[in-house]
């Protein structure tokens, strides 16, 4: 959602750009400024169409039906005012959503990067096969996630599944791994780190080949030659741009994941494994409460922006770009 | 003491053989540069003098100590790049401290926020900072320290690079083309400030290089490559007036070098353009070679006479002191470039008939091998090497 946040903003720098220079040209002569207000508005009139049907509309209507009791399908509503908003602050499974979300992110995130960074550090230090460990690695971000999800189901589950039955033959302890409160959530981390391995793996691969050779030379006779040390003095510093990006590409999937919970632990067992974008769903498309979904999905609304604007403006102090 | 021994030098990458057989001494503070083309093997031979390269036969030898298999921090040299290759995310200080931190204090010492509290760590750090601001005053970038590289200026990066390099007082500086990424301004000034450098510190200098200024004004000697191979060691001034090969004649001086394909007609008399010029060298009569004459050898003469070129003029550049005069001599098929003073030589307008007399001292005479013959030299008419085309 906040991704498109984003493409909002940079869609909205040429109006931005057209007004401006029309504000500084006040001194020409009236005819031409007008004519080029009227193409400045003809180039930009697509993208603000699309815009203003497909993001701010749609978000208008949230507001809207955030402030009322409409249900879903129904032919009237009446205002509530807050009534949705306190309703969601109060309520156990609001709480316990939020909750596994931020968890869930909290896992997702640094599981992601440090993976991707590693496998990706793996396969350009060796020069075989690279092509295949890219796309093996790759795979699962190109997949289907209902498909991949319901393969998962199949090797977690308890008594035929592939996961128990390599745990047992191995002696280790077996679990219901989608069906108990405390392993359901982490489960469906290791499989979001899973699924966005491969992109964040990509990302740095890219990043890594983009770091001049010199600098390593540099490195190796100022004597930095150890690889933690050409780790440290070199590889990380120069994927500061690319980690940034990795990060908040990363956050903002967790954030939305749905499909693997949809079809793998239905948020359940209880409220153990249910996130924001599910409750979300559940209230408005289930239950039929399109005005408190509405409330959840402003609240998931403002955390997902208020989070990226954090992320970006502290990251981006720390990272340097070239 | 830390001369350079470089003995049998071969590198190949893949098929392609970059240096063959190399071998070169170079003395104990003395400023030696590579100078070459781009390809011809000078930054692969300064790369494995680094230790960055692996040759594959040959041995290096720095300060009397075979080096051969040393990694490039226990080499005692630093190198200055042509990026810099500074480390665009350290502030000025950090990337000039970094040789002294990687080599006096541990892996832990170095850690950030807890590294400084180690016990032992204090007094090193302050010992660093107290060299890097000496390093950076003695090279002017005392108040640039806290920035980054990014906010620096190409000669400002240039001198934080020397910074980094001599901060811990290496034995040999390598540098790579460490001036080609400034403006030709600045590449004079710093220039002189890299002679400047090298005559305070002394130590000896490898330096590579495509620019034939550079390496004129730098060196003690120059080193003249290509193709992988030396083509001749010599102080700049023999390198330029008395070159071993046609292709160091060529790759020196600005004009280029005039070439003429000219016959033998008697025993120290040569046909060139319609006209007899003595040569000093002894030549079978009837053999061709090739005659290589510098703009400045021609002088501007009044009357044409016995060794003097007539030619009409097709062109004139004015260069202030001097003009270059580019002219069609009478017999020839090419045109030459005369290098004429601009008080000795008159108006000279296009179009006009022009003769130029040429000291038979400076002319550079070279076999059809592209090899010099000197005055002793004998060339046999019927020689039995391969001919090559230099056209």
């Amino acid at each position: 959602m906040s991704a498109s946040l984003n493409a909002v903003s940079r869609l909205a720098q040429p109006a931005e750009g057209v007004a401006g220079k029309l504000s500084s040209r006040v001194s020409l002569p009236r005819r031409h400024s007008l004519h080029e207000a009227m193409w400045g508005w003809a180039l930009i009139a697509p993208a603000l169409i699309f815009l203003v049907v497909l993001f701010f509309l749609p978000v208008v209507g949230v507001f809207v039906i955030a402030f009322s009791d409409w249900q879903f399908g129904a032919s009237s509503l009446s205002f509530v005012g807050l009534a949705n908003f306190r309703e969601v602050i109060f309520d156990e499974g609001f709480r316990a959503s939020l909750i596994n979300t931020v968890v869930y992110v909290a896992m997702v995130v640094p599981g992601t990067v440090l993976a991707g960074l590693l496998i990706a550090l793996l396969i350009e230090s060796s020069h075989s096969c690279r092509a295949l460990y890219r796309a093996v690695h790759f795979l699962p971000f190109m997949a289907t996630a209902t498909a991949m999800a319901i393969s998962w189901e199949a090797l977690l589950h308890p008594t035929i599944g592939l996961v128990n039955h390599s745990l047992a033959a191995l002696g280790l302890p077996v679990a219901n791994w989608l069906r108990d409160e405390t392993t359901a959530l982490p489960v469906l981390a290791v499989i979001g780190i899973w699924q966005n391995l491969g992109y964040a793996m990509v990302l740095f691969m890219a990043g890594l080949k983009s770091i001049p050779l010199d600098l390593y030379d540099a490195a190796d006779v100022d004597g930095a030659d150890h690889w933690l040390d050409r780790l440290r003095t070199v590889t990380i510093p120069m994927l500061g741009p690319v980690s940034m990006f990795v990060v908040i590409v990363v956050a903002l999937r967790a954030f939305e994941t749905f499909d693997t919970i949809q079809i793998l632990t239905q948020g359940g067992p209880g409220h153990s494994s249910e996130m924001l974008l599910f409750t979300i769903y559940r209230e408005s498309f289930e239950y039929l409460r399109a005005g408190y979904g509405a409330a959840v999905a402003i609240v998931f609304l403002a955390i997902v922006v208020a989070l990226t604007l954090l992320q970006a403006r502290s990251m981006d102090k720390r990272v340097h770009y070239q | 003491m830390s001369g350079i021994t470089i003995t049998n030098i071969r590198k190949s990458f893949g098929a392609t053989r970059v240096l063959h057989d190399v071998s070169l001494s170079i003395a104990d503070g003395e400023f030696l540069t590579l100078l070459g083309p781009s390809g011809c093997g000078k930054s692969t031979l300064l790369r494995i003098l680094a230790g960055l390269e692996v040759q594959d036969t040959g041995s290096i030898e720095i300060g009397g100590r075979v080096v051969d298999g040393v990694r490039p921090k226990r080499r005692d040299v630093a190198m200055v790049f042509q990026s810099y290759a500074l480390y665009p995310h350290m502030s000025v200080a950090a990337n000039i401290a970094l040789p002294l931190r990687m080599r006096r204090l541990s892996r832990a010492q170095r850690l950030p926020l807890i590294g400084r509290w180690l016990p032992g760590s204090g007094p090193v750090m302050s010992g660093i900072e107290v060299e890097v601001s000496r390093t950076a005053e003695a090279l002017g970038i005392a108040h640039l320290l806290n920035r980054k590289p990014g906010q620096l200026s190409g000669g400002q990066r240039q001198r934080v690079a020397v910074g980094r390099a001599m901060v811990r007082h290496p034995a040999v500086f390598l540098m790579d083309e460490p001036l080609s990424n400034l403006d030709a301004k600045l590449r004079v000034q710093m220039r002189a400030e890299i002679k400047d450098l090298h005559s305070r510190l002394g130590v000896t200098f490898v330096y590579v290089t495509h620019d034939q200024a550079e390496a004129m004004t730098l060196s003690d000697r120059v080193v003249v490559m290509r193709d992988g191979e030396m083509l001749q060691v010599a102080p700049p001034q023999e390198i330029y007036a008395d070159p071993n090969d046609i292709r160091v004649a060529e790759f020196l001086g600005s004009p280029k070098i005039n070439m003429v394909d000219a016959t033998m007609r008697e025993p120290g008399l040569v046909d060139l353009a319609g006209s007899a010029l003595s040569v000093a060298c002894e030549i079978a009569p009837g053999s061709r070679f090739t005659v290589g004459i510098r703009p400045e050898a021609f002088q501007f003469a009044e009357h044409s006479g016995p060794g003097v070129i007539t030619g009409s003029v097709r062109m004139v550049e004015h260069m202030g002191s001097d003009l270059f005069v580019y002219f069609d001599p009478c017999g020839l098929q090419q045109p030459l470039i005369a290098r004429l003073s601009a008080e000795r030589a008159p108006h000279i307008v296009t179009g006009q008939t022009l003769h130029v007399s040429v000291r038979s001292d400076q002319l550079l005479v070279f076999n059809r091998d592209g090899r010099r013959v000197r005055a002793r030299d004998v060339l046999s008419a019927h020689s039995s090497t391969p001919v090559r085309e230099w056209a």
